[in-house]
């Protein structure tokens, strides 16, 4: 796959706030990235700036190998779906999807066709000659999906477009976008909030926070391997807790020592200070006395498959989170365990400013 | 619903005070003769000669002052939605401070502006330029209309472009569509409510006007309001004055539906 997008060293403020601290990324041909960050990281700024809609303080950005920061919105191979869809409210479903084509003077012949084949692709066949008022949120959505894509942009940017949407609705359309992408067969920059989302959707996620990128990988890659406390806490539930190397590939928490496959190579060596990261779900649960560290279950939930439970260490320092599918009573003590490649080491941030920027590795 | 329905009784009272009994009162001198019979004379009276020709020149300067309005206010109203909440509050207020004076000492104003002895022309004279005749010219009622009735256009349509998305005037250029054609196919025509009210605002105010003419046309150039103003009190022809009152409804109601035909928003109708 070729690099079609490329940001270099992006800066951006408003107004004395930087926005964007040095933004680098990179999106292949074909590729649903995904930008993942509470609001307020710069997410929503990012695509604007890869949309034409705002000009970066500093830095470039590429297109297709092309220079493109000072190109104007109208004349960008990109298309946008707006969070709110912007769909032209005296205009018809069928008039906002021909709107881009009878801007470049396409043959009505033509417009007729791709409005058809649009509405077919988003499932709202027949709807063009619908008031926009007369639609529901998700079918405002779909058609803003239609408009965009009518044009045959080579990147669709997407800013948080299921945002407005319930929940179910939202997993429908998860899957709508997928098919989406793989049917048309381009890129899509997608914008979120929502962790689920982005794992679930996308080929790459790229979690950001306070203008800076803090991880970039697969789904897998940032669920299992979060490089510092912002993305394990971003993503998912998580047991994140202080420790120290105290031997090679053994880290104490708590008191306690665990092996763990970090050491020395990975830049971890004995006596260093470190957060660990241990999911919920590989938290093993033990008869008293025979895991690694003991504890008693203080509360316990039943959400849908499993059951999610707060277990304090017997020295009352640790509340741990636990899922399991098995039924524990609150009260009950029980034994824990967690296998090596479960517990994931971090580097501390060096400073409180510094928590939730970059780390050089 | 009968205790809200109470409410309403102040309000009912004014409206039958204040409009159906008025407008019933000129209904009945409108078609009544001096004699005190049924007549239609009073409305024909309107296609007398110097009738037609007050009514046509009424139009004409209501219309021109209109447009001239719009083609001020519109940019106004954009540059007013483009600046920033503290400056924005500023402007508005620098538009409405004229009419916090009263209406008839702004239109004096500039009678001593446009007079002949007037500041403009001391100012042209003292350039070495001729003397301008700008008083009592169809000119100079135009732009007493415009500088009393421009606030009325501006304030309605940045009302309504100040609501216009600005997303959907990326989405817009997002799509392709250069500036001017987002102009044309998204603002313009986002903003017909705003330009509805504002031309009603204007032009019927301007149509039915004598008092701007009486003091910038010095009493030589006839608009339609004068000669209903005199049938009222120099000639105390209440059924002359009533009928072609009732003709001039006609066309405000006429110019209204006209303006609502563009406004295919639906929503707030005025009639």
């Amino acid at each position: 796959m070729s690099e079609l997008i490329r940001l270099e060293s992006i800066v951006k403020s408003f107004d004395d706030t930087v926005v964007l601290n040095g933004i680098n990324l990179s999106v292949a041909e074909n590729e649903f990235v995904t930008l993942l960050g509470p609001s307020g990281c710069g997410k929503t700024t990012t695509l604007r700036i890869i949309g034409g809609f705002e000009r970066p303080d500093e830095g470039r950005v590429f297109f297709d190998g092309k220079d493109i920061t000072n190109m104007p919105a109208n004349q960008r191979p990109v298309n946008t779906v707006f969070q709110n869809y912007a769909l032209f409210p005296h205009m018809t479903v069928g008039e906002n999807i021909a709107f881009s084509m009878r801007v470049r003077n396409k043959p009505e012949s033509y417009i007729k066709d791709k409005i058809k084949y649009a509405l077919k692709l988003v499932n709202l066949d027949g709807f063009d000659g619908r008031r926009i008022d007369q639609l529901s949120g998700g079918q405002q959505q779909r058609i803003a999906m239609a408009r965009a894509i009518v044009n045959e942009p080579r990147v669709l940017l997407l800013d948080e477009p299921l945002g407005a949407l319930d929940l179910k609705l939202r997993q429908e359309m998860q899957y709508e976008l997928v098919r989406l992408k793989k049917e048309l067969g381009i890129t899509f920059l997608y914008i979120t909030h929502d962790q689920e989302e982005a794992l679930t959707m996308s080929d790459k996620v790229v979690v950001m926070n306070e203008g800076y990128i803090q991880q970039e990988g697969t789904p897998e890659q940032i669920y299992d391997e979060p490089v510092n406390a912002f993305v394990a806490d971003f993503i998912g539930d998580s047991n994140i807790l202080p420790g120290q190397m105290t031997d090679e590939k053994l880290v104490r928490i708590n008191g306690v020592d665990y092996p763990c496959i970090d050491g020395t190579e990975q830049g971890f060596p004995p006596g260093r200070l470190v957060d660990v990261v241990i999911r919920p779900e590989d938290i093993d649960i033990l008869p008293y006395g025979q895991g690694q560290f003991n504890g008693t279950i203080i509360s316990k939930l039943f959400i849908g498959v499993h059951y999610e439970m707060l277990v304090q260490s017997e020295d009352g320092n640790i509340e741990w989170l636990l899922q399991n599918y098995d039924q524990h009573d609150v009260g009950e003590k029980i034994g824990m365990k967690v296998d090596p490649e479960n517990i994931q080491i971090m580097h501390k941030p060096k400073s409180e400013a510094e928590s939730a920027r970059e780390l050089d590795l | 619903m009968i205790a809200k329905k109470r409410f309403a009784v102040p309000f009912i009272i004014w409206i039958i005070a204040g409009t159906v009994i008025p407008l019933a009162s000129i209904a009945y001198y409108g078609f009544t003769s001096r004699s005190g019979g049924f007549t239609f004379a009073n409305i024909t009276a309107m296609f007398q000669h110097d009738h037609m020709q007050a009514l046509g020149l009424s139009l004409l300067l209501a219309l021109i002052s209109t447009v001239i309005c719009l083609v001020l206010a519109f940019p106004m109203a954009m540059v007013l939605r483009g600046s920033k909440y503290g400056k924005q509050g500023f402007l508005i207020f620098v538009i409405i401070l004229p009419m916090w004076m009263n209406f008839l000492l702004r239109t004096m104003a500039w009678q001593v502006l446009l007079e002949r002895q007037g500041v403009i022309n001391s100012i042209l004279v003292a350039m070495g330029l001729p003397r301008q005749e700008m008083m009592n010219t169809p000119g100079a009622i135009v732009l007493g209309m415009v500088y009393d009735f421009l606030p009325f256009m501006i304030l309605p349509i940045y009302n309504t472009v100040s609501k216009i998305d600005n997303h959907l005037i990326e989405a817009s250029y997002d799509l392709g569509a250069s500036r001017v054609k987002t102009f044309t196919s998204v603002v313009l025509p986002l903003s017909v409510p705003g330009i509805v009210s504002g031309v009603t605002m204007v032009f019927i105010p301007a149509l039915t006007t004598f008092v701007i003419s009486n003091m910038l046309g010095g009493g030589k150039i006839n608009l339609i309001g004068n000669i209903i103003e005199q049938e009222f009190t120099v000639n105390s022809n209440w059924y002359l004055g009533s009928g072609l009152s009732l003709v001039m409804m006609v066309f405000i109601i006429a110019s209204m539906l006209l303006l609502q035909k563009f406004d295919k928003t639906g929503g707030e109708n005025l009639i």
